[in-house]
């Protein structure tokens, strides 16, 4: 098993590096950067400024054939399915892609007001929260696993960076206490 | 553990469709899908679906349509449209047609999450409720009023009657009757059963009290009123206000009453503002409220008032084919309550319970077998058990032995019945020959009670 993290478009790079690194420690095994090229224009929507993230990973499954693992995908536009008004990220249950995206999960999106430790944090937990839905998991109920559903930033906020006992079963070399 | 709340999402547009599935499915919801009206139909008649989401717009047969058939089959099912259609008109209809709620498309995550929240909490609390109804229609049945008499079937034929009525029930009787059975029994009965019976012992408080007690008071109006405070007739705003010892109402408080029963409007002590309240009222008293009239001390328009409809519960002396089964009763209440295997009353206790004279009516009785449960030690309540037993001759019993013939007669039979009837042991007892005793038995009339 291994993890790629494949930034599009994402011109943050300390924040891919960091994301990178700490996903190293939380798992037992290897994290690194992935390159892909995805044809963004074919997933826009003029009409709401928006990416449609199922085509994204539609687009993605056939272009990372030959990366080993799973691929989780950053990118820092904002996503959308027809029927959401937006989504932080979507995965693939039991599948091997997933997006996430920061475009909601910045402070200034809200306040105005930069927080890289609170952007630092909050990617960190919707790269989990997808990474567990490619393990399998759904939605959990206990507020403080990072499989808690989210429905706006102040309930990231709130959860916790790592997986419940329960949820750990399904998730394989996860070290909770490399956790954030 | 909870059951996993099962979701019905019918929408003709696949990608919404996969995108609720999906999403719901994450949530830990159990999911079915269908993609046009007469499948969702077919879908919902299969199972049983907590919450169901419409697409208010698909091609055969519309959301509107599908809402109105699903309404037919389960009137209570809790349906969601969904409309890309953000109109008023649209989303008014549906909520006219039964729908729970509207969302528009594309649907704020969030939203969707609390609605459906709300509309699982509010199946829940639906069943429940209706649970809860069924267990209380079950024990409305007016199981205290015990008794095979005459005078008793015609109590339950009138609570039968009245009940179904909002009218104004005047009950008499004496102290222990069970006038506040009979009101609850009303009350039970009657279409306001689901909300509380509210009980004010108009003879237990002080004017003052009463008032306060009655209409409520606001923040400050006397001394200690720290909080705004709801009176009984506000409390019992659809329900029923059981004014027992109405009787003991005080003039100023009679014309106050006057008012409220005939406006439902009264103020709040130290309030101003007028509050209506939706009260049936049951009244009871023990005294003669004509004489009280003519006296002066009840007034005759509030007499009127209340003795609309009047039930009257004779004393348990009068009814003595009513004790047998009220003693059971207790017996049985108290038994289980106390968790004592105490089967049966001796035949002996019983016709002591048979003979007794009840100045303290159906309480007096029920005080009395329960405290022959406590001290009770076989699987029978015995004469011994009962209180009077070795409480002595009763002061007002004595007192209405006018002879000599009178007492010699009760203390015979008081001695049969410590001696379960055993003749030999009872002459022994009383110092007499066995034929000295029959010839008293037959004299006086006294009787063997029943084999049980």
């Amino acid at each position: 098993m291994r993890i790629n993290v494949a930034p599009i478009r994402f011109a943050n790079s300390e924040l891919t590096k960091r994301v990178v690194e700490t996903l190293g420690r939380v798992f037992r095994f290897p994290v690194d950067t992935a390159a892909l090229e995805l044809d963004l224009d074919a997933a826009f929507s003029k009409e709401r400024n928006q990416y449609y993230s199922t085509k994204l990973i539609a687009d993605a499954l056939g272009k990372t054939g030959d990366l080993e693992g799973k691929v989780l995908m950053l990118v820092d536009f904002d996503l959308y399915v027809p029927v959401f008004t937006f989504l932080f990220g979507e995965a693939q249950l039991e599948g091997k892609h997933s997006i996430v995206s920061v475009c909601r999960l910045h402070e200034e999106f809200y306040t105005g007001k930069t927080d890289d430790e609170a952007l630092f944090q909050r990617t960190m937990k919707e790269a989990l929260h997808e990474l567990g839905h490619n393990f399998g998991l759904v939605h959990c109920k206990d507020w403080n696993c990072v499989m808690h559903t989210s429905r706006g930033v102040e309930e990231i906020d709130v959860k916790g960076a790592y997986y419940c006992d329960r949820c750990a079963e399904r998730v394989p070399g996860f070290v909770k206490s490399a956790a954030v | 553990m909870a059951k996993t709340p099962k979701i019905l999402v019918v929408d003709d547009e696949r990608i919404f469709r996969e995108s609720l599935l999906a999403w719901f499915e994450e949530d830990g919801y159990d999911v079915d899908a269908a993609d046009c009206g007469e499948d969702g139909l077919k879908l919902f008649e299969k199972g049983k679906y907590d919450v169901i989401l419409l697409d208010m717009k698909m091609p055969g047969m519309s959301g509107i349509e599908l809402l109105a058939k699903i309404k037919e089959i389960e009137p209570e099912a809790i349906v969601i449209m969904i409309t890309a259609f953000a109109s008023v008109q649209t989303a008014i209809k549906a909520l006219k047609d039964g729908a729970f709620d509207y969302i528009t498309k594309p649907v704020d995550p969030d939203e969707l999450a609390h609605l459906v929240d709300k509309a699982l909490r509010q199946k829940t609390l639906t069943e429940e409720n209706v649970e809860l109804k069924k267990q209380l229609d079950e024990i409305v049945k007016p199981d205290n009023l015990v008794g095979d008499s005459p005078e008793m079937k015609k109590i339950l034929d009138l609570v039968q009657t009245v009940a179904a009525t909002d009218t104004t029930v005047l009950v008499r009787g004496e102290s222990g009757v069970g006038k506040e059975l009979v009101a609850k029994a009303i009350h039970l009965n009657s279409e306001r059963k689901y909300f509380p019976m509210v009980t004010v012992n108009c003879g237990a408080l002080a004017e003052t009290l009463l008032e306060s007690e009655l209409f409520g008071h606001e923040k400050g109006a006397f001394t200690g009123a720290r909080h705004k405070r709801k009176g009984k007739f506000e409390m019992a705003d659809n329900g029923t206000i059981f004014l027992d010892e109405i009787g003991t109402v005080s003039p100023k408080m009679q014309v106050e009453l006057l008012r409220v029963l005939e406006s439902k409007q009264f103020t709040r002590v130290g309030g101003n503002d007028t509050v209506t309240s939706n009260f049936r009222v049951i009244a009871a008293t023990n005294e003669p409220l004509e004489d009280r009239v003519k006296e002066g001390k009840f007034r005759e328009d509030l007499y009127y008032r209340l003795n609309v409809f009047n039930v009257f519960i004779p004393p348990l002396r009068d009814r003595p084919e009513d004790i047998p089964a009220l003693a059971e009763f207790f017996r049985h209440k108290f038994a289980s309550a106390m968790n004592k295997k105490i089967e049966k009353i001796s035949p002996a206790a019983m016709d002591f319970l048979k003979s007794y004279e009840w100045r303290g009516n159906v309480r007096e009785l029920e005080n009395a077998i329960e405290r022959a449960v406590v001290v009770g030690k076989g699987d029978a309540i015995e004469v011994e058990d009962l209180p009077f037993h070795t409480r002595g001759e009763r002061a007002d019993d004595a007192e209405n032995e006018t002879s000599l013939a009178d007492v010699e007669k009760r203390h015979i039979h008081k001695v049969l019945l410590r001696n379960e009837w055993n003749i030999s042991r009872s002459a022994k007892t009383l110092g007499v020959d066995r034929a000295t005793l029959y010839n008293k038995i037959e004299k006086y009339g006294l009787k063997k009670p029943d084999a049980q």
